[in-house]
């Protein structure tokens, strides 16, 4: 367990230049120490700040001078209270010297430490480096950066320093830019990594708040050929850190029960279909794969024996001009394929093919067995990456390509065969090119914006935030995402306004219109009460209605709808006037039920209405519709019919005398 | 920690498999339709020296690639193969000239079965003898077999509802005038009657699309019968299909694209600026397949098993209700979330998609890759004027070389996206590329490493290749060149033996498939002198010159045993010895294995070569089973 266990000093510049950011240096900061709490419960942490207003470390009492440095946290093992301390830090009015406080860092991990726990040690800095360091008592700054450097690399530890500088005029730049310099000597004289940040979203990104001791997934050869062979060791370059998975929670302990988990565990239980009260047990169960229709099954230790079993090896199978790749192929997170560390020889053999391969933008295919015993090969493409740190060597970015089988190939239509109503005119692709161009993102001054290097995912930051306030406040609510996480979600409103003639024009030039949803309309012709105006609609749906043949629920539906819509209207009629309506509905109800072979429901709807109504006035009704040839379907005109043709001919009279 | 590289134990939440998987509510039903007449059974190419394949074996061999991917894709869609201009008929309806290809066990129209594919393989060995082929529509007779088969393919596809299943006829003929032998009035009724028999079909529901196979010097011209019958207008006439291949190859090709149905993942909104908001669909174009889920079978009956899931508190052994409440240890308590307030963590944004600014396309790292792309093409169905807008903003990134930076604000992972603008490629076999743009998730800060400063060390500079290594380098890579490389050009070798296996099994085969791993390096073509001496000339460059040697000896220096080796195996003898004291038999006998220390216990465990992880009790339990007791 402790053997990745890490050390870590923040070294905090809380001088006056600073306090606008110090509420994501105390976010960050925080959230790094929350997740040791979680994921690393016996690393060490100790806080150090600078540029405050009282003074309190042991050098300044052992030796003098070391003023305006507070040690606040000496190291120790992670712990709850860590977190409230990062939560409240002190503005400070003087001006910080992060060499000094580099000083007091390296003391602390000393005096800790000694000459144990190397290359486990961590000095984090975060400042702005605005002010002028004091000058050393003896020799240059320059030696006095040479001499640290010398004692970080003899303990084994690390620098980590991150400058926060957002465009802010006025401020001295000789100062800035011998300190810049100051602080690349470190990286190149010690174990050090120096990054510039411009804004407080990026300083949420910088700091990498959880320590990952990564492991390689290969280490080996990578086969240009038989007799040829570089020896490398391959590590995930990138690997999506997940939303920590919770525990489902029981409440069901007893209140004294000092050992009670809380958990809910999830038990499967495999009954047989015919008896679902039997278990099977393990050993009865044997997996089934699915072909089709059909479940094959096949136990594991055959499976084994028939199974694709590859030999592990990472071979070349040839080079290709890097546009035969697109970057859409790109299947998965990230390799990244580094030369046997200490080897001298493959450092240059990696070197000398990576250097190649940029100069002739060329790509590598390889083919990959990480492991003995894996079931699959995996296909990819092999980058070049040119270390721009003397003290980093050249490596590859190895990226997963498809197989056939991963690739669907759908066709799109032509953009140029659309019609020319979908086409932009010249101004509005003018337009459009503006847009594009204006909306930059990497602004020729200063860093390229939401670099995802240095983005935050707003959604880990929310939850651990959210955490540990719950850790205070049971019943809080869920926090609204701050202004800047709001800036990785949203596009930033200072680059929109700042370009908005571009937008205006863009939005100008561009018409956008809804189309109200389609299925609504259909639907809402046969819901509900059709209204008087939509009369010729309700006979034309009718038609259209019937006239489908995909189901045959259809028609009953259309005839059930139409029989509704004609009670309703002679319900509504008043002194007629729906008549002529209804006649024609009527008339095409008739027709529709003879060509669907449906004369029953017909005439048992007829019959129906005329029961209903023909002692109200509605009755002369009835009497129209001989004259309109609305009788009942007789046998002639439809086979299914029980009616004949006289008794038809007859209705309404001979109803009248049936019903007597 | 990184135990699992390969993420094999990764918890594969719904949300996450919502995004492997599109959502298929809807299934199909496929017929295809293959005209059998004489002239499909002429040579397709124009070289008479070459042995060529005919369109009828085209065709063939398209719909059993079709028939493959369906029954891997385990899918529900149902399929039926008609062949029509035949000698023998087998349909339903008892029409001539049409034959109902079938298998045992499966219906008409049903789901493809091994059986059915692996039959339809070999259909045109015996196609001859059993079905036979001649012209369907000639002068003086009155049967239309064209008719008759699109008739029985309807009657195939007439179960389901077209809302939940798409129906389809695919018609593969190489017959651009299939009345053509026939004149006058008869000529005319028979027309009409096919395009109403066609009508008919359509207005059910069931959309006809036409596979057209042509010879090179003889194209297939859609607008002699077909335009007509498929309902084509204007314009479309002439993008139909715009060349027939010039290779059998590449119209396989083309044809094997068409007879896939675009399946879209989900239509979203991509706002562009102050309230532009534009609509687009999304679609998986790359996934990659796994071998399917398994089932669990009672190995007594084969049957199937029901899972069923239950909830036990953990501290009292009660069954409970599946838990709404959710809690994290921290700070050495217990911190409760409701599903609700974890749902709200998670929505940092509305699922749409928001444009945030555009970068030049070097600013999109080779590492900067997490998941496979999503396509996304624009729609005009919800909010006209979309395509023209993405259209616009697809040609000014393409010409100035920028990506559009967004945020995806979807529920499984909000991200930052890059949209990379595609342009469209076509090559001999019709469309490679699409046009539209490539949606690529990127990391966070927190998902990427920095592994390569791990081994980082102050005072060593690292070694960089001299410029003649590099030319040496060079001069290798232009060697080993995969010319035409293209990105798929791999079947998946685990996969292919996984579903030959599998079918051999469905089929009752004893032989196990031999199935040719294409993923391995061309051996013969990498010991061509010019690539070895290449190879030899880069070697010494970057190794010098007596490198195997120096290997050779470091490896046996190894083999006397590196200081870890040696000190394991010191540690194995001091086990052994140690072990060596104890009656483990007795003491395992009398329970007294708990009164030891782990130390006394790992002895034994040393000493027999087993694993000393674990708790003490787990110790002991290794002991006693070790000891068979």
């Amino acid at each position: 367990m402790a053997r990745n266990k890490e050390a870590v000093v923040l070294l905090l510049d809380v001088g006056p230049s600073m306090h606008s950011v110090l509420p994501e240096v105390e976010r960050v900061c925080s959230m790094l120490v929350q997740k040791k709490l979680i994921f690393g419960k016996s690393d060490e942490v100790g806080f150090v700040l600078f540029g405050t207003d009282d003074t309190y470390n042991e050098l300044q009492k052992e030796v003098g001078g070391y003023e305006h440095i507070v040690v606040l946290r000496n190291i120790g093992v992670v712990d709850g209270n860590a977190v409230g301390f990062l939560q409240n830090l002190p503005r400070g009015n003087f001006p910080g010297d992060f060499i000094d406080a580099i000083v007091v860092g390296i003391d602390l991990l000393i005096k800790k430490f000694g000459p144990t726990n190397k290359g486990k040690q961590r000095i984090c800095l975060i400042t702005d480096a605005k002010y002028p360091i004091k000058e050393p008592y003896e020799g240059t700054k320059e030696d006095q950066v040479n001499t640290i450097s010398q004692m970080m690399q003899t303990h084994g530890i690390r620098l980590d320093c991150i400058v926060i500088r957002e465009k802010l005029p006025g401020a001295d730049l000789r100062v800035m830019e011998e300190n810049d310099s100051l602080l690349d000597q470190f990286s190149r004289k010690a174990i050090a990594k120096i990054v510039h940040v411009d804004s407080p979203t990026s300083l949420l990104g910088a700091l990498k708040t959880r320590n990952i001791s990564p492991v390689t997934v290969f280490r080996g050869d990578l086969e240009l050929s038989s007799t040829m062979k570089i020896k490398v060791w391959v590590y995930k370059k990138t690997s999506e850190e997940k939303f920590p998975t919770l525990k489902k929670y029981s409440g069901k302990a007893h209140s004294s029960d000092k050992f009670a988990t809380y958990e809910v565990k999830v038990d499967y239980e495999y009954k047989s279909m015919e008896d679902p009260d039997k278990v099977v047990p393990p050993e009865q169960r044997i997996r089934g794969y699915r072909y089709g229709p059909q479940v094959v099954p096949i136990s594991s230790a055959e499976w084994e024996a028939v199974k694709f079993k590859p030999e592990k090896g990472v071979k070349l199978l040839g080079f290709t001009d890097a546009s035969n790749i697109l970057r859409h192929y790109y299947m998965k997170d990230v390799y990244i394929f580094i030369p046997e560390p200490g080897n001298q020889k493959a450092i240059v053999a990696v070197s000398a093919i990576a250097r190649a391969m940029k100069d002739m933008n060329k790509s590598a295919i390889l083919r990959c067995v990480w492991r003995q015993g894996q079931g699959n090969v995996v296909i990819g493409v092999l980058r070049p990456n040119i270390s721009s740190v003397d003290n980093i060597p050249d490596s590859f970015y190895f990226n997963v390509l498809p197989f056939v089988e991963d690739v669907r190939e759908f066709q799109f239509p032509s953009f140029r065969s659309f019609p020319s109503s979908w086409q932009p005119n010249e101004q509005q692709q003018e337009a459009a090119d503006n847009l594009v161009k204006m909306l930059d993102l990497t602004p020729s001054e200063g860093e390229e914006v939401l670099q995802p290097d240095y983005t935050p995912n707003p959604v880990l930051e929310r939850f651990y935030h959210f955490l540990d306030l719950k850790s205070k406040q049971p019943d809080a609510d869920v926090p609204p995402l701050d202004r800047n996480l709001r800036g990785i979600t949203e596009p930033d409103p200072a680059v929109f306004s700042c370009h908005k003639s571009v937008i205006d024009n863009f939005h100008k030039n561009f018409e956008l219109k809804e189309k109200p949803k389609k299925k609504k309309s259909s639907k809402r012709a046969w819901r509900g009460k059709p209204s008087a105006s939509s009369e010729e609609e309700g006979v034309d749906d009718f038609e259209a209605m019937m006239a489908r043949r995909d189901s045959s629920k259809w028609v009953s539906k259309a005839i059930k709808e139409m029989q509704n819509h004609v009670s309703d209207l002679l319900e509504n009629s008043y002194e007629g006037d729906a008549y002529s309506k209804a006649i024609e509905c009527l008339l095409a109800l008739r027709k529709g039920c003879i060509l669907e072979q449906e004369p029953k429901e017909f005439n048992r709807f007829l019959l129906g209405l005329y029961e209903k109504w023909k002692d109200t006035d509605l009755a002369n009704f009835f009497e129209l519709l001989s004259s309109k040839n609305i009788t009942l379907i007789s046998q002639k005109e439809a086979p299914d019919s029980n009616v004949t043709e006289e008794d038809a001919k007859n209705f309404p009279v001979k109803a009248e005398l049936k019903s007597q | 920690m990184d135990l699992d590289p390969e993420g094999l134990f990764r918890d594969d939440s719904d949300s996450e498999s919502e995004f492997y998987q599109e959502k298929d509510f809807t299934k199909e039903f496929v017929v295809y339709l293959v005209d059998a007449s004489p002239k499909m059974f002429g040579a397709a190419g124009s070289d008479e020296d070459e042995k060529t394949d005919t369109h009828f074996h085209v065709a063939i061999n398209c719909i059993s690639q079709s028939l493959k991917a369906q029954i891997i894709g385990s899918s529900y869609d149902e399929v039926a193969v008609c062949f029509f201009n035949t000698k023998e008929k087998k349909n339903l309806q008892d029409l001539n000239g049409v034959y109902v290809f079938n298998v045992t066990d499966r219906e008409c129209l049903d789901r493809p079965t091994a059986r059915l594919i692996k039959e339809f393989f070999y259909v045109e060995d015996t196609f001859m003898s059993n079905i036979g082929s001649r012209y369907g529509i000639v002068s003086g007779s009155q049967e239309n077999s064209l008719y008759n088969a699109l008739w029985v393919a309807q009657a195939l596809l007439r179960k389901g509802s077209s809302k939940s299943v798409s129906k389809r006829i695919l018609l593969f003929t190489n017959e651009d005038d299939p009345f053509g032998s026939i004149t006058g009035a008869t000529k005319t009724d028979m027309i009409r009657m096919t395009l109403q028999r066609a009508k008919d079909a359509q207005d059910l529901g069931i959309s006809i699309e036409l596979l057209p196979l042509s010879r090179p010097d003889e194209g297939f011209n859609v607008s002699i019968f077909y335009a007509e019958l498929l309902g084509l207008e204007g314009d479309e006439i002439s993008h139909f299909l715009p060349s027939a291949g010039e290779k059998l190859e590449d119209m396989t090709d083309q044809l094997r694209k068409r007879m896939f149905k675009k399946r879209k993942v989900k239509t979203i909104r991509f706002s562009i600026a102050n309230g532009i908001c534009i609509e687009v669909n999304t679609y998986a174009l790359i996934r990659s397949t796994s071998p399917g889920s398994i089932m669990w079978l009672d190995s007594i009956t084969n049957l199937p098993l029901k899972t069923e899931r239950s909830f036990v508190c953990a501290d009292t052994g009660a069954l409970v209700e599946e838990p709404r409440i959710y809690f994290h240890p921290y700070k050495n308590e217990i911190i409760k979330f409701s599903t609700d307030e974890l749902s709200k963590i998670k929505k940092v944004s509305n699922g749409q998609l928001h444009l945030l600014g555009f970068k030049p396309l070097d600013c999109l790292k080779d590492y900067h890759n997490l998941r496979p792309s999503t396509f996304i093409f624009p729609t005009d169905e919800e909010v006209v004027g979309s395509t023209r807008i993405f259209i616009a903003l697809h040609r000014s990134m393409l010409r100035l070389q920028r990506f559009a930076l967004a945020f995806y604000g979807s529920l499984y992972r909000p991200q930052l996206v890059a949209l990379v603008a595609q342009d469209e490629i076509t090559g001999s076999s019709g469309q490679v590329e699409p046009p539209g743009m490539h949606m690529i998730y990127l990391p966070y800060s927190d998902d990427i490493r920095h592994v390569e400063e791990l081994h980082m060390s102050a005072d060593a500079i690292a070694p960089r290749a001299t410029d003649d290594q590099i030319k040496k380098a060079s001069a290798l890579l232009r060697r080993i060149d995969l010319k035409d490389f293209s990105v798929c050009q791999f079947t998946n070798p685990a996969l292919q033996r996984h579903y030959g296996i599998l079918q051999a099994l469905a089929l009752g085969e004893d032989e196990m498939p031999d199935i040719k791993d294409e993923t391995l390096p061309d051996e013969e073509g990498l010991s061509r002198p010019g690539i070895v001496r290449a190879l030899q000339e880069f070697k010494i460059s970057v190794y010098g010159e007596n490198y195997d040697q120096e290997e050779a000896n470091a490896a046996a220096a190894k083999g006397c045993g590196s200081e870890a080796s040696r000190k394991r195996k010191a540690m194995a003898e001091t086990a052994a010895r140690e072990s060596a004291s104890y009656d483990w038999a007795d003491l395992a006998e009398n329970g007294k294995l708990k009164d030891l220390t782990v130390v006394e216990l790992k002895y034994y465990l040393t000493a027999h070569n087993l694993p000393v992880t674990g708790k003490k009790e787990a110790l002991i339990s290794r002991i006693l089973t070790h000891l068979g007791k």
